[in-house]
């Protein structure tokens, strides 16, 4: 068969290494190296020979392991990124910051009220902030940082959380910080506090959580477990689906193995 | 990086089919649905139907049992350490419950062992968290309405996509707790999507019959594990957690109970023990083995350290024999190859179609059959678009989608893919993806009991490690759910179990001189080391100069 059928079965990450495309150099805190330009910071430290123990994690984009800070030849701006999602570029010159000590509150959560006070009183630090942004710009996912720490004192808790959704906790915004905030832990207990004491609870989930645990579909579900494949096979065929596009108000013609419960 | 100018002549190509694939999408038509006889045709190419590419294994307490190479590998293969050079009366940690992996199950597994008075220790390969949960994006199902959906509905749904095949009891277990794990994540204070009134946003994803899926957006998983392990840090007196310091091997006890692990700190390079009342295992799933060569969505400490480990003590395996591959993973750019591309794209009416512009295949397949045909485009019939680096795909035309719907409904539905894209100079919603399967979950692993016991007194197992509750094949939202389901309870039984039911006796390594003398006897001789740890994703070029490295893991 062609020779791109063995090509596919090694798709794994190692066919980096076969790039036959144009090598630019990189500096990997202050050494050079020759790296395939196509290559992320990632994969480009692990063929010049690194390989991870710390800063490497998902490799996604999602964990906030490999947070890298790099400069550029002529340029007094420093530039973040994820080693796992940032093309090199030429001349680059780079670390990555895999730990970045900060401090963080340990609290109760259970007897947390949702009252910005209680993160005033964790986190005093909090007022230190001297608007400088230099966490914004660090950001590697476009958090608004500064804006949020802008509305925490301001005791807006709900949009704190709303507007930190996106953070990996890299802890990139604590490395750089002038007033010396762990951002990414305040901003985690914001979103705890919103989410567990702010926003409105779930009554149907209450319910159903209430009703399951009292074992009135134990039985329901001791009669499939015992019903043959076949018979299984038919049920399930014939189950009725919800359609794609409904509203919360639809319901299934086919009651069979739903119970009369209040909503 | 852009598409190259070959890659955009063969987009062309792309562009001259689509009015017509448009207008026939409009009319209602396109490629048909296979029958099922066509499906198990077609089955033939997907790679758990690849003889060559599974062997059975020749000894321990699932021999005979066929499954991945990549697996076997690593089962039959020596420890890391000599157990002799060990020592095993100078204990450097002493606990209650000890958990390997600091996952979702895991963490969810030391919040309510802790809960249950346990001293627990998590020992963890990389960073707390750094794991498969970060990575989940749709969503975790639960039968929360019940006005229209039940546990009996989670169940057949379930049971219906797992091949007939799943552990009833597991399955059980599973969705009768499901809405109480909700429950947990919301009362933790987990941004769970909601409307205005509380009630929870429900997502129709694969397979079910039912609104089941709750979402916190397209990172679900890192909501999840961000809330439970800021929990967990907020009980420090009873909570340690040890990082970058994998287990790499169980210790029993002379009762045959198991009591302890010997771990592995990767930086110092120094083995430790750690001695435990009960032991949790906890260490997720198997992607970055490359089964077969695939490219994967896993971390990168998926590497089915907890299968080796268990195997050793004599737990036995099941449905490993299938692994899940998602058909649509990203295979140009390069950078970000192995990523998944979520399946509502070809819901939205993206065709998937080759270098000749042809659709192939319905896209609406379940991924097994949607993976084999394009398996069978690429590498049989010769039809499959090669990357720069000589890889081969096919197209996932995103653009139709904004024809069809009307322009910017890529933009607005798909924003993180858009972004992701757009960061390589690529506009998904007016260039094709490339895509090709991609290694996504290990349906399979550890036997264990819905207690979360295992054969083995003082052995616990929770999470993607286990196998039974998904039977032949995992349905989507539903492993987030096994692992906080799995996790709280082998937390709680564990803790129970230390306290009432551990014996104290001497503790030995015995069963890995044993395993070692059943290689030999079985005429395998090797110097493979297991667990893996890490992958090796080093330059051969390199490797070569690196004399004094061994690269097994990070042994040298
Ligand atoms: C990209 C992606 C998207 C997904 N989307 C969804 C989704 O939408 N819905 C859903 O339900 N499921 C989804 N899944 C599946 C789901 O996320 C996982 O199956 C599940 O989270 C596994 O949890 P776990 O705790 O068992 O393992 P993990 O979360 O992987 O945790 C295991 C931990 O153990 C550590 N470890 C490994 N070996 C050792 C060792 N020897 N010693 C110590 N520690 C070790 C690992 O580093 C890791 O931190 C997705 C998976 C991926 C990869
Ligand atoms: S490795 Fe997880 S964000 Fe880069």
């Amino acid at each position: 068969m062609s020779s791109t059928e063995t090509k596919n079965e090694t798709a794994t990450e190692e066919i980096a290494a076969e790039i036959k495309g144009k090598l630019i150099p990189i500096y990997i805190m202050g050494h050079k190296y020759e790296v395939p330009e196509t290559l992320t910071i990632m994969k480009a430290m692990e063929y010049a020979g690194y390989k991870f123990i710390r800063g490497c994690g998902c490799r996604d984009g999602k964990c906030g392991a490999c947070s890298t800070v790099y400069r550029k030849p002529g340029d007094y701006h420093i530039y973040n990124a994820l080693a796992c999602q940032t093309q090199v570029e030429p001349e680059m010159y780079l670390t990555q910051i895999p730990f970045y000590p900060a401090n963080r509150a340990i609290y109760n959560y259970e007897e947390l009220t949702p009252v910005p006070e209680e993160i005033f009183k964790l986190y005093p630090e909090l007022f230190r902030c001297v608007a400088c942004n230099a966490c914004t710009k660090i950001c590697p996912k476009d958090i608004p940082v500064m804006d949020v720490v802008s509305y925490l004192k301001q005791g807006n808790i709900t949009k704190a959380a709303e507007l930190s959704f996106d953070c990996i906790q890299c802890g990139l915004c604590a490395s750089r910080c002038m007033g010396e905030l762990p951002q990414y832990h305040i901003f985690q207990l914001a979103r705890r506090i919103y989410g567990g004491k702010i926003a409105p609870k779930a009554k149907h989930l209450a319910e159903a959580v209430i009703v399951i645990k009292d074992g009135k579909y134990d039985e329901m579900l001791h009669e499939l477990m015992n019903t043959d494949e076949k018979e299984l096979r038919k049920i399930y065929e014939e189950r009725e689906l919800e359609p794609e596009i409904t509203g919360e108000d639809w319901r299934p013609k086919d009651r069979k193995f739903l119970l009369e419960v209040e909503s | 990086m852009a598409y190259t100018e070959e890659l955009k002549n063969l987009i062309k190509v792309v562009e001259k089919t689509r009015p017509e694939r448009v207008e026939t999408k409009r009319m209602g038509g396109g490629f048909p649905p296979m029958s099922l006889e066509e499906r198990a045709d077609i089955l033939k190419y997907h790679p758990d139907f690849k003889e060559e590419g599974r062997r059975e294994i020749k000894i321990g307490p699932s021999k005979g049992y066929r499954i991945p190479n990549e697996m076997v590998d690593l089962l039959e293969a020596r420890s890391r350490v000599d157990p002799d050079a060990i020592d095993l009366s100078q204990i450097d940690y002493e606990t209650d419950v000890l958990i390997i992996g600091g996952g979702g199950a895991g963490t969810a597994a030391a919040l309510l062992a802790q809960e249950h008075g346990a001293k627990v220790i998590i020992a963890n390969k990389l960073r707390h968290g750094d794991s498969n949960t970060i990575m989940a994006e749709g969503g975790i199902q639960a039968a929360s309405k019940l006005e229209k959906d039940s546990p009996a509905y989670h169940y057949l749904d379930t049971i219906g996509g797992g091949h007939f095949k799943n552990d009833p009891e597991l399955l059980f277990t599973l969705v009768t707790e499901a809405p109480d794990v909700i429950q947990w994540l919301e009362d933790l204070g987990t941004m769970l999507y909601k409307f205005p009134d509380g009630r929870l946003e429900t997502l129709p994803l694969a397979g079910f019959c039912r609104k089941r899926g709750h979402t916190a957006g397209d990172t679900t998983g890192m909501e999840i594990m961000r809330t439970i392990r800021d929990e967990a840090r907020n009980r420090p007196d009873d909570i340690t957690v040890l990082e970058f310091s994998p287990a790499v091997e169980l210790i029993l006890n002379e009762q045959g109970h198991c009591a302890g692990v010997v771990l592995y700190n990767m930086e110092t390079e120094e083995y430790f023990i750690a001695k435990a009342k009960a032991v949790i295992m906890a260490t997720g799933g198997c992607g970055r083995l490359h089964i077969q060569g695939f490219m994967t969505t896993n971390h990168y400490g998926a590497t089915a350290d907890g299968l080796v480990l268990c195997y050793r003590v004599g737990v036995g395996l099941r449905f490993l024999h299938t692994v899940q591959y998602h058909p649509t993973g990203i295979i140009f750019p390069e950078q970000i190859e192995g990523a998944l591309v979520t399946e509502k794209f070809r819901g939205a009416g993206a065709n998937v179609v080759n270098i000749d512009g042809e659709q192939f295949v319905y896209e609406r397949e379940p991924r097994d059959v949607e993976s084999s045909a394009i398996i069978r485009e690429c590498m049989e019939r010769g039809k499959g678009v090669p990357t720069p680096i000589g890889r081969l795909g096919v197209w996932l035309d995103s653009p139709m989608i904004d024809i069809l719907l009307g322009e910017g409904t890529v933009k607005r539905q798909f924003p993180g893919k858009v972004n992701q894209f757009e960061r390589y100079g690529i506009d998904i919603s007016k260039e094709p993806m490339l895509i090709y399967p991609t290694l996504h979950y290990q349906n399979g692993g550890l036997e264990y009991k819905f207690s979360g016991e295992t054969s083995v007194p003082g052995l616990f197992v929770a999470g993607e490690v286990g196998g039974g509750v998904h039977g032949e094949n995992r349905l989507f939202g539903n492993s987030l759910l096994d692992v906080l389901v799995f996790g709280r309870i082998a937390g709680t039984n564990a803790a129970t179990y230390a306290q009432e039911k551990a014996k104290e006796g001497k503790l030995t390594l015995e069963h890995v001189k044993a395993y070692h003398k059943q290689l030999e006897e079985a005429g395998i001789v090797t110097d493979r080391v297991a667990p893996m740890l890490l992958p090796d994703y080093t330059d051969p070029k390199v490797r070569e100069r690196q004399l004094t490295a061994h690269y097994v893991g990070t042994l040298r």
